[in-house]
């Protein structure tokens, strides 16, 4: 399991690079989008994988650290989530703003002629 | 500490926050009572710090022992739950804050609060944006409070609207996100290696790493300060900050001078808590790294100051320059310097703002045309054109002698910022060369932070005596233009506490002193939360 995570991390985060260099608008919230995949998996790594631990303590389970999984990755990358979620949205509006007023969806807002 | 003193920690993020909430529900006819509430808001924000200042300060004579005072979030105990502290360091910024923002929505009054639709609400969030990171204790609290500030720093550079905002405000967004990224990932690394996201208990724990995780640690901590410096505006983090603050309105782009500082501060905090003495393998992390970053920005900022073609570049180079000062100090490092830059952060932050608001009305005079057209061009045609066009009489008295008064703000910034005598600026910019000469030994880089220090107050020297003259004294066919005494108010208000400052400078250099020893010996905030006592409890 470690080595699929990782590989999907990997490419994640390489292709989302790839696309915030590039010069069109769209390509940058894509690239954003894949680099925030990335990072919220990266996050629930850092809370150790574990696969069938549940991680919230039942009523009736004994209290034993070593039977959970660590809850509390999860709840950051639920934050994480949502806000990244958010901020693309908005993102996605300036750059129809930006669109409608300089006419083009070069960052830069003017086209590169050389 | 009982009963509502104890409330009042969290009040700078609730308070604001429930303002908005109430905001949110009048539309943008009912302009009049969203000012009031505004503006009744940022004034009890003040009052609210100076009394969190007077709490740390601590007061014998009436039960009050100065050190940090905790808040547990919800009663939970740290570290399990989130914490507020409250401490010298974080009660100076809240009041700088809270200072900056009474200024920046006043003068936002005379016309621009009125260039697009909620501007109070935006402005109200920022403003619990940036209290709640000076606030926090937890780093992964702090990232919620930059998630929250940035979101309404978006929506305030896009404020007024027009091409140039737009075009600026999308690389500023796109920086901005994938900074956030790299937060995450530093934060994401440091709880792999410690287990904790709770500052105070990351300092306990950071001693006892093994040696073998410590990359792990140091490269997160690395991750996690790129996010700070790019907020701080580091060089080759930076091109972004110049451009930025200068397509933002002028009160929006003086309240932004705090926001590069919340970057510093998270720094200063961290580096204080995390890579201090006590901290085993990891202390001094960095250092030096900062001192040449920060001494690379000096120089970037510099030669941008000199080769600026309008005052709003001038001031976000210097920006730049002041966040490189502050760096590259904090990379030295020692006591008394610690306290010199706080002194130089509060004066340069209020010199800068009081610059972000002047410039405007120094320019309007030289050019009339050009500012009226670039404010008022709603792009969405949504339910808030009418608004625009309701009420567009200026308000307030109008001042003869325009020049006078904005000739003499001008002068009065200009020394401020170049640190010449008698005012703070030479008084902070003094204190740190003589703190740097103090050391036993004068390290080349000391020397080095000496020299570009005084290159970039002459930097600044020259490039505001040039703007002055052309913008001030250059003979205009016009009448000048006419000044409200609602500007007019905030500046000099603004450059009022930069002369208080100088008058104050002994108290205020003794409570900058205190500061930095407890930033020194973080001891007093560790043990503040560790013991914090849960509801009704009484401390051990």
């Amino acid at each position: 399991m470690e080595i699929v995570l990782s590989l999907a991390i990997g490419i994640l985060t390489a292709s989302g690079l790839w696309l915030l260099f590039r010069p069109r608008t769209f390509q940058v919230i894509l690239g954003l989008s894949l680099l925030s995949y990335a990072v919220n998996l990266f996050i629930v790594a850092a809370g150790r994988l574990r696969t069938d631990a549940p991680p919230i303590v039942g009523k009736d389970t004994p209290a034993d650290p070593a039977l959970y999984a660590d809850p509390l990755p999860q709840a950051l990358v639920l934050t994480a989530i949502v806000i990244s979620f958010a901020t693309t949205a908005l993102l996605l509006v300036v750059l129809l703003a930006s669109r409608g007023l300089t006419g083009t969806d070069h960052v830069d807002g003017e086209e590169d002629d050389s | 500490m009982t009963g509502w003193i104890q409330h009042l920690i969290v009040a700078p993020i609730v308070l604001p926050l429930i303002v908005v909430a109430i905001m949110l529900a009048f539309d943008e006819r009912r302009r009049e009572l969203k000012r009031v509430l505004g503006l009744s808001t940022t004034v009890a924000l003040i009052a609210i710090s100076a009394l969190l200042l007077w709490l740390v300060a601590g007061h014998p004579e009436a039960g009050i022992e100065p050190g940090p005072h905790v808040y547990l979030l919800g009663d939970w105990p740290a570290p399990f739950g989130i914490v507020l502290v409250v401490d010298r360091l974080s009660a100076m910024m809240l009041l700088l804050t809270n200072l900056l923002g009474f200024t920046s929505l006043f003068y936002a009054l005379a016309r621009w609060d009125r260039s697009g639709p909620r501007f109070h609400a935006l402005f109200l969030l920022l403003l619990m944006g940036v209290n709640g990171a000076f606030l926090t204790g937890d780093i992964f609290n702090l990232f919620v409070f930059f998630e929250v500030l940035l979101a309404a720093s978006y929506g305030l550079i896009l404020h007024g609207s027009g091409a140039m905002r737009t075009s600026a405000s999308l690389h500023y967004i796109a920086i901005n996100i994938a900074t956030s990224l790299l937060f995450l990932i530093g934060v994401a690394m440091i709880y792999s290696v410690t287990g904790t996201l709770n500052m105070a208990d990351l300092a306990g724990r950071i001693a006892a790493v093994a040696r073998e995780d410590l990359v792990l640690l140091e490269s997160g901590a690395a991750i996690l300060g790129v996010a700070f410096l790019v907020k701080a505006g580091i060089w080759p983090l930076s091109f972004w900050l110049p451009r930025t603050y200068a397509a933002a309105a002028p009160p929006v782009a003086a309240l932004f001078a705090i926001m590069s500082k919340v970057g510093i501060y998270i720094i200063l905090r961290l580096s204080s808590l995390l890579f201090g003495d006590g901290s085993g393998g990891a202390a001094g992390f960095a250092d030096q790294w900062l001192v040449y970053a920060g001494l690379a920005t000096i120089v970037f900022g510099t030669i941008g100051i000199l080769s600026a073609r309008s005052l709003t570049q001038v001031a976000g180079h210097y920006v730049l320059v002041s966040s490189g000062t502050l760096l590259a100090a904090i990379g030295i490092g020692g006591q008394a310097l610690t306290a010199a830059l706080l002194f130089y952060l509060v004066s340069s932050t209020l010199a800068v703002s009081a610059l972000y608001l002047i410039i405007e009305p120094v320019e309007r005079n030289a050019d009339e045309e050009d500012m009226i057209a670039g404010i008022a061009e709603p792009v969405f045609d949504d339910e808030y054109t009418g608004a625009l066009e309701e009420d567009e009489s200026e308000i307030g008295v109008v001042i003869p002698g325009t020049i006078a008064i904005l000739g003499g703000g001008f002068i009065f910034c200009a020394l401020l910022l170049a640190g010449l005598p008698p005012l703070s600026g030479f008084i902070a910019k003094f204190a740190i060369v003589d703190a740097l000469f103090q050391a036993p030994v004068i390290a080349p880089t000391s020397w080095m932070l000496i020299a570009v220090v005084v290159c970039s107050g002459l930097a600044t020297l020259i490039a505001m005596t040039r703007a002055g003259i052309d913008l001030l004294w250059t003979p205009a066919d016009d009448a000048p233009a006419r000044l409200s005494l609602i500007e007019v108010a905030p500046i000099g208000f603004l450059l009022a506490v930069c002369l208080a400052l100088m008058v104050g400078a002994g108290p205020m250099m003794a409570y900058m002193e205190g500061t930095a020893a407890a930033l020194r010996d973080p001891a007093g905030y560790i043990d503040a939360v560790g013991q914090a006592p849960r509801f009704g409890e009484v401390a051990p």
